[in-house]
């Protein structure tokens, strides 16, 4: 680990400190606070573009300081081309997305808390993909889950928001649980915490037990944080969010972590037959799956939505597949789209604000009004599409390049890319021309061109898409190549370019193209195809998150009703039920049960009279039949005690106890004739009958327990010391007292201190004017309507 | 004398804990009163018996020279005896008040904090 390097540090610290700053400054710029703030992750993308020329030389930088040394955590960043471009993307579009929340978000009175949550996510986000310790990663993980927690829940007045955020919480937090497992049993098997050291051990990773055990945990955060099917549900609800949430997070950025932690784990991971068949079967099934759920909407953001489930597949997919083309494809689409699916999602965004709605059966004709938004919606979607100028067709050529070969699996998965494909180039260019082209269509509002805070970000994008494809050596040189070299673990060189080589691949495109265009034509069929399908099947992932939540709460309501019945005698029995069991049963268990006593010899007959004459107390307690009884019946008992204490040593005791039981008494007798409560026993017998087994067995536990006590020698040394000390220290000849006084003196301040609150408690309790009603606590209810006073 | 004790011991904490099982306040509050003294004599038996002789030093001894009763589970039950009564006080004076104010001495009828149709928490979100 090299030194730690200040603007490093700062970089990753910058977006925190724009996440304080930006309420105070918004408050005080209002919206052209936007300037200020996207300084901050400006001056973080110049920042790590100053490493290009190092990771394009084939160097990995790492950086950071010890953590925790005891335990091998240190704070340590790890760049190479996989994270470097990552970083990039962050930065870069997050600089875009602060302007666009500046025109999209114009006026809003939370847009101070909006910037704040932004930054936190961007600070988050960028700490993952260049965290090198576990630990680092993890936190920064769950992190990006809060936060878009928080962003897709900013409009938490409407409950499908609080839905969504709760919904993407759940799974994604779930999913960062299995995720910091499976970096616990990867930590288990190769004895590093660091991603740096963890990709040079691919050959001890993939020999262990524990391979598929830690593989399948960590697709578990991967394929959970990167929506793949049947984890999908989540990032379409999650378009709940303001629109810059959802370019941003939900699929230029947040989404791709698992992505990230795939392409991350290659060279560790990969190359097993497990790998190899996860990895594309579920990327492929979440591919098809995710495109055929995007024909069917009609809202630009769900659609997008939908095909940004399928992109992630496609990632995916390509990542598993094993061949260096195949991951080549993988980055080059990763970065493909996150340019053009950032574009066309703040495209929606402007449509929607522009024109007041987003669905698409209500759109047309905006090319004159929104000329920009036009040529930039065009862009991206062929950029989308794979189309020529645009970095998607590179990409899309690389994706038929990596999967053609001549065997049925292959063939499987070229299948699946193509339909995949074709299908998403229908929904990209479903958003690019309908609303533009045809007709000029009455919309809820009058249109006109976004304002250039929202076309900036999108415009730059789809710039960015075509510069990308005509300076492809370049780029390739200075970032693909990196990032696929990170990938594989090899050094590894992207050569494709604008210039399309005759061969499978562009005849694949071509098929993929074709296919399109069929689909494109019959879309109103295809769409209530679909819909219907999925009325057929009549359930989802997504109620089954519904019926999941309802089922847990009427569970835990149950148990709840189980434990708390609200009614004393049960709460006791089981009390004291567990007291009885926890007296024997490790008596029995550890066969320790006292040796039956024998008949004490020495036992003088005014000793056993005043025993006898407190049993005939407590008995006559149980069956008293009336209020005097009773109250003597108890007295008999407490003064027989008393009695006891007077024989055997302790005559303090005695006093108190004499004068102590008389007040009972007393204040009992009061008690109970002003209340006339009748003493009887009106327990039914079944009652009766628990009632005393679980007491009687109370009271046999306390007196083996006594038994076995009493077996023991006594070891007296506590004693001892008292009174070896009473008289010559503290200068007392009545040890109890010395004890209680002097030994134990503050213990004695604070018994006198609860006798006094006691009788501070009584005394308010029969002060409190008498009258309660039932209904009475409504009135100190805090959200109940505040009545006026008469 | 301690199996003796034992017995006694074993039928207080019976006969106290099969008062606390009633519904009826009244009744659970004499098995308080009662489990004071089990308690009581339960400490005292474990510190062994020692018969008449109080643990008190004659004025011109330094420490005790004769055996006497054990001092320590003394001092350790007056400072019980006293807490135990205000504290049975207390709950006496309670139940007068709860009796006062719900009119009933039957805990199933005492329902205010956990009432018998609470509401099901919210399905929503």
């Amino acid at each position: 680990m090299a030194a730690p390097d200040g603007m490093t540090i700062i970089a990753l610290g910058l977006p925190f400190i724009a996440a304080l700053v930006a309420p105070a400054l918004v408050r005080r710029l209002g919206h052209n606070a936007v300037w200020a703030l996207a300084l901050f992750p400006l001056f973080v993308f110049v920042r790590f573009l100053e490493f290009l020329p190092e990771i394009a030389g084939g160097e990995a930088v790492t950086g950071g300081f010890q953590w925790a040394p005891s335990y091998n955590v240190s704070f340590s960043w790890f760049l190479d081309g996989l994270s470097l471009t990552f970083a990039l993307l962050i930065s870069a579009i997050g600089t875009l997305i602060v302007f666009y929340t500046g025109g999209y978000l114009k006026g809003h009175a939370q847009l101070g808390r909006f910037y704040s949550f932004i930054f936190l996510f961007m600070g988050s986000m960028l700490g993952l993909v260049v965290s090198d310790s576990f630990l680092m990663l993890f936190v920064y993980w769950e992190l990006t889950s809060i936060t878009s927690f928080l962003l897709i829940g900013f409009d938490h007045g409407r409950e499908a928001s609080r839905r969504a955020a709760l919904q993407a919480l759940i799974v994604t937090g779930l999913g960062g649980l299995s995720l910091m497992a499976g970096l616990l049993v990867t930590w288990n098997i190769t004895g590093v915490t660091q991603l740096s050291l963890l990709v040079g051990l691919g050959e001890e990773v993939r020999a262990s037990p524990f391979y598929l055990m830690a593989l399948i945990l960590l697709l578990g955060g991967a394929f959970t944080k990167s929506a793949q099917f049947p984890f999908h549900f989540w990032l379409p609800n999650a378009m709940e969010a303001p629109t810059p949430v959802s370019a941003y997070l939900h699929s230029a950025t947040m989404v791709k972590a698992g992505v990230y932690l795939v392409m991350r784990m290659n060279p560790a991971f990969g190359d097993t037959v497990a790998w190899e068949t996860i990895l594309p079967v579920f990327g492929g099934a979440t591919l098809l799956i995710g495109s055929l759920l995007a024909i069917r909407q009609t809202d630009l953001k769900l659609m997008l939505a939908y095909t940004t489930v399928s992109s992630l597949g496609l990632m995916v997919m390509m990542t598993g597949f094993g061949s260096e083309h195949a991951a080549a494809a993988g980055v080059l689409y990763l970065v493909a789209h996150s340019m053009f699916k950032g574009a066309l999602f703040m495209l929606a965004g402007n449509i929607d604000h522009e024109s007041g709605t987003r669905d698409i059966t209500r759109l047309g004709g905006l090319r004159k009004l929104m000329p920009i938004s036009f040529l930039a919606a065009m862009a991206a979607a062929l950029s989308m599409g794979g189309l020529p100028p645009f970095f998607g067709f590179l990409s899309k050529e690389e994706i038929y390049y990596g999967l053609w070969h001549m065997d049925a699996w292959s063939v499987l998965f070229v299948l699946v890319a193509i339909v995949g494909n074709g299908l998403m180039f229908v929904i990209g260019f479903a958003i690019a021309i309908k609303p533009f082209l045809g007709k000029e269509v009455e919309t809820p509002k009058h249109a006109h061109e976004a304002p250039f805070l929202m076309w900036i970000g999108p415009a730059t994008l789809a710039t960015g898409g075509f510069l990308a494809a005509v300076l492809s050596p370049l780029f390739h040189r200075f970032v693909s190549s990196p990032m696929v070299s990170a990938v594989t673990g090899r050094p590894e060189e992207i050569t494709i370019s604008l210039l399309p080589h005759i061969g499978m691949p562009l005849l694949l495109s071509l098929i993929t193209i074709v296919f399109a265009v069929l689909v494109y034509l019959k879309l109103d069929a295809a769409r209530a195809a679909i819909a219907a399908t999925l009325a057929a099947i009549g359930w989802g992932p997504d109620r089954g998150f519904d019926q999941f939540i309802s089922g847990t709460v009427r569970l835990s309501r149950r148990v709840t009703k189980f434990v708390q019945p609200g009614q004393l005698d049960i709460y006791m029995t089981a009390t004291f039920a567990a007291v009885a069991i926890t007296l024997i049963a490790p008596m029995v268990i550890f066969d320790e049960l006292p040796a039956l006593p024998v008949w004490p010899a020495d036992a003088e007959i005014h000793e056993l009279a005043v025993i006898l004459i407190a049993f005939i107390g407590l008995g006559a307690v149980i069956s008293a039949k009336d209020r005097l009884t009773a109250i003597v019946s108890l007295g008999i008992q407490g003064f027989a005690v008393a009695l006891i204490f007077m024989l055997f040593g302790a005559p303090d005791l005695s006093f108190t106890q004499f004068m102590v039981e008389t007040l009972s008494v007393v204040i009992l007798a009061l008690v109970m004739t002003r209340l006339r409560l009748s003493p009887a026993d009106h327990r039914p017998t079944g009652q009766k009958i628990v009632d005393a087994t679980v007491s009687i067995a109370c009271g046999a536990g306390f007196m083996l327990y006594l038994l076995s006590v009493t077996e023991v020698p006594f070891r007296s040394y506590l004693s001892d010391f008292f009174i070896a000390y009473s008289k010559t220290i503290a200068h007392g000849a009545n040890i109890v007292n010395v004890i209680i006084v002097d030994f134990r003196g503050t213990d004695t301040l604070g018994e006198i201190a609860v006798v006094m609150v006691t009788g501070l408690a009584i005394l308010s309790l029969i002060r409190v004017r008498p009258g309660w009603k039932p209904g009475m606590l409504a009135e100190n209810d805090p959200d109940a309507p505040r009545q006026e006073k008469k | 004398m301690e199996p003796l004790f034992a017995l006694l011991v074993g039928a207080l904490f019976a006969v106290s804990i099969y008062l606390f099982l009633s519904k009826h306040i009244i009744r659970v509050l004499m098995g308080v009163a009662i489990l004071g003294n089990a308690v009581n004599l339960l400490i005292f038996t474990n510190g062994r018996l020692l018969r008449e002789v109080p643990p008190v030093i004659p004025v011109d001894e330094a420490t005790l020279q004769q055996a006497a009763a054990n001092p320590l589970p003394q001092a350790l039950i007056l400072t019980a005896i006293v807490i135990s009564f205000s504290f049975f006080a207390f709950l006496l004076v309670l139940g007068y008040r709860a009796f006062q104010e719900l009119e009933t001495d039957d805990t199933d009828e005492m329902r205010v904090a956990e009432p018998v149709d609470e509401e099901a928490p919210p399905l929503g979100y």
